[in-house]
């Protein structure tokens, strides 16, 4: 009984490692065809290898795996060829010349399977699922140890990726970004273009028989897609990258005996969930961070009013008593206007006497760095826009908000001399920090 | 004598077989600022791919210091416009600027101290060493084509094409980045600029070029910025011109 645990768990590591690997090498690739935009690549390639299997196998009258790499990779360098003549002499758009290569050369690849390879169990689950719940029964010994035979071929294509990326870092780096700027300085972006897709070709090659097609497309663009909403190093990018192909191996291995399914599509299911995970709740492009950033925007700007609006009341001498309901009713009423009075109740700007509220030392500090703001860009826009008196309050009420010390200071020099607004009323005096807090 | 900073001889630049410049005859004088102006289509951009080799050239001649441009790419610099990036790329304005000193580096030499020390004097030489960590995309467009200008200055060149740096940027940029082309002139560097604006024209530049699928004339902005010529480059394209291009490109010729 242990041992048949123990056996369970080998196998268990085995797969996540070889899984782990293979996706490691495709999203490591990927992160470099996300950012050229040459995502659909992958894709293309994945499906354009057929005939070049189907090729080897010909020739070769063999199974063979080294035969079969060959093909598959001349098909791939291929297709990236033909995509690029197409494109550049054809003048078939870059998505367009990819789809007709791929598309034509798998199709090529069927008609080959059907007339010279219908012997060969070269079966269709296999090209779309891979078969790695299967690596464990193929071992081969390794330095004394007996290791799957995936491990042998995915294992190098990982280090060679790794290799190229640290070593042409600089001139990857330059003809991604601007391969303008490359070739003028010498470093042939067309060269590491085709470097790239060559690289891309052996990722997927190698990881074609671990993880079938599905996920290699997968691992090609999801990982780097991913990372790409976390994080704005490029350095960053390839480590985020793949720590995701790495999780999804796990994820996707616990999955699959969870609920008894195929291991590559439970980690293409799970590199799908991750890449949701971050676009929901990246810090910066997530869903939900923007959503929170407009409501902390939304609640800033009925605060604001709330405080314009009491600063006016008290610039009009005849302090009169403003109960929090009829000011919340003011600036809009609703959960998000009694939100805001109990915000600038808490960061004492507003205080609260018998049932009125009144601004404190603070908020009126705050209050008439916004006045001056309003007032400024009123003035601003009939000084230099020549607008009518009845056009310039309201873009007033909404610029106020996103005026920032600099451009206030801005507006008082352009408007200088101007001490009332257009609508007689005084322009408050810069506040004596001199500078309005933002969040 | 030395050799001009570039002399183009009789190149033809075609497009899809389809030419786009004719026969253009050109030397710049060294340590200059030269204008390239003409309207949309008249091919200032197309001549500056050309001559750098981005695009191919159908026929003639360009050298560089009387040398061809592969073995003169160290004192060549390049600012392409700024639309021909994705600035959502994950890289700082200090990564960008770095990439100045690629070329001076060549294939697999890291950059390293002396390369972050140029990168942040360049920085700072178009004012905005504080901005050096953030991601470009945070950059408004006049700092971003200030970046591009840093970049420039970091490729150290004796020569700069320049792809319109002054489109779409604020007046206190525009000033900033003419003060920065008449440093590098006071350095002796020669500078063309792909410009859009008529009105400046005289007051930015030395020489101008003025093209409109050929040259129309090339010289000192006195001399050469004239009514008569820009009548010439802005009066209507050489329908002629045209026609021999579609011409070209369809494969026919006319009996």
């Amino acid at each position: 009984m242990l041992s048949q645990l123990d056996a369970n768990t080998v196998m268990d590591l085995w797969i996540i490692a070889v899984g782990a690997m293979t996706n490691a090498a495709c999203a490591l690739v990927g992160c470099y065809l996300v950012l050229r935009r040459m995502s659909l690549l992958g894709d293309a390639i994945s499906h354009a290898v057929l005939p070049g299997l189907v090729v080897a196998f010909v020739l070769s009258g063999s199974v063979n795996v080294g035969f079969m790499f060959v093909g598959a990779l001349a098909a791939g360098v291929l297709t990236a060829v033909f995509t690029e003549t197409l494109h550049r002499y054809g003048g078939v758009a870059e998505d367009a010349s990819m789809g007709v290569v791929f598309t034509a050369m798998f199709a090529v690849g069927v008609i080959l399977i059907r007339r010279y390879a219908h012997a060969v169990e070269l079966d269709a689950d296999c090209v779309f699922s891979g078969s790695l719940d299967m690596i464990t029964f193929h071992q081969v010994a390794l330095a004394g140890f007996e290791v799957p035979r995936a491990m042998v071929s995915i294992a190098p294509v990982l280090l060679v990726n790794v290799a190229f990326i640290l070593l042409f870092w600089k001139e990857m780096l330059i003809s991604s970004f601007d391969p303008g700027l490359a070739t003028t300085m010498g470093f042939r972006a067309g060269v590491l273009r085709y470097a790239l897709m060559v690289l891309v070709a052996l990722t997927a090659v190698a990881s074609f028989e671990q993880v079938g097609s599905i996920l290699v497309v997968a691992m090609l663009i999801v990982p780097g897609a991913t990372a790409h909403l976390l994080t704005d190093r490029l350095r960053g990018m390839l480590w985020i990258a793949v720590l995701v192909a790495v999780a999804s191996a796990v994820l996707g291995r616990w999955a699959a005996t969870r609920w008894n399914v195929n291991t590559a599509g439970a980690m293409t299911v799970a590199v799908g969930g991750l890449y949701g995970l971050a676009a929901l709740f990246s810090p910066r492009y997530g869903v939900v961070s923007t959503l929170a950033r407009n409501a902390r925007t939304s609640l800033r700007i009925v605060r604001e009013d709330v405080l314009g609006m009491l600063y006016r009341l008290e610039e009009l001498g005849v302090p009169r008593p403003m109960p929090a309901g009829e000011a919340a009713r003011a600036v809009g009423g609703g959960p998000l206007a009694w939100l805001a009075l109990a915000h600038l109740r808490q960061r004492r700007e507003v205080a609260r006497r018998g049932r009125a509220l009144h601004l404190t030392e603070a908020g009126r500090d705050r209050a008439r760095g916004l006045i001056r703001s309003h007032r400024l860009w009123e003035a601003y826009l009939v000084e230099y826009l020549g607008l009518p008196l009845d056009h310039v309050h309201e873009p007033a009420e909404r610029m106020e908000h996103f005026i920032g010390t600099p451009l206030q200071s801005h507006l008082a020099t352009d408007v200088a001399g101007t001490e009332i607004d257009p609508h007689g009323r005084a322009i408050p005096p810069p506040g004596p920090e001199g500078e309005r807090r933002r969040d | 004598m030395t050799a001009p900073p570039l002399e183009i001889h009789d190149m033809t630049v075609a497009y899809h077989r389809k030419p786009v410049l004719w026969d253009i005859d050109l030397t710049v004088p060294e340590g200059k600022l030269v204008g390239i102006v003409g309207p949309n289509g008249a091919g200032k951009s197309t001549l500056l791919k050309a001559v750098l080799g981005l695009i191919p050239v159908a026929s003639g001649r360009v050298t560089f210091y009387g040398e061809p441009y592969a073995r003169q790419r160290r004192r060549v610099g390049y600012v392409p416009q700024r639309e021909s990036v994705d600035w959502d790329f994950p890289v700082t304005v200090s990564d960008v600027v770095m990439m100045g000193t690629y070329g001076q580096l060549g294939w697999l030499r890291r950059p390293g101290a002396k390369q972050r020390a140029t990168a942040r004097r360049c920085l700072e030489q178009v004012g905005m060493p504080e901005l050096a960590d953030r991601q470009i995309r945070q950059l408004s467009g006049g700092q971003q084509q200030r970046v591009f200008l840093a970049r420039a200055l970091a490729q150290d060149a004796r020569i700069y094409f320049m792809d319109e740096p002054f489109s779409g940027v604020d007046a206190a940029t525009e000033a900033a980045i003419l003060g920065l082309l008449q440093t590098l002139r006071e350095r002796g560097r020669t500078v063309l600029v792909v410009h859009h604006d008529l009105l400046t024209v005289r007051h930015y530049f030395d020489h101008v070029i003025l093209l409109n699928m050929r040259l129309i004339a090339a010289g000192p902005t006195e001399a050469t910025f004239t009514d008569e010529n820009l009548q010439k480059t802005y009066g209507g394209r050489l329908t002629v011109l045209d026609e021999a291009a579609e011409a070209v490109r369809r494969g026919e010729f006319e009996r």
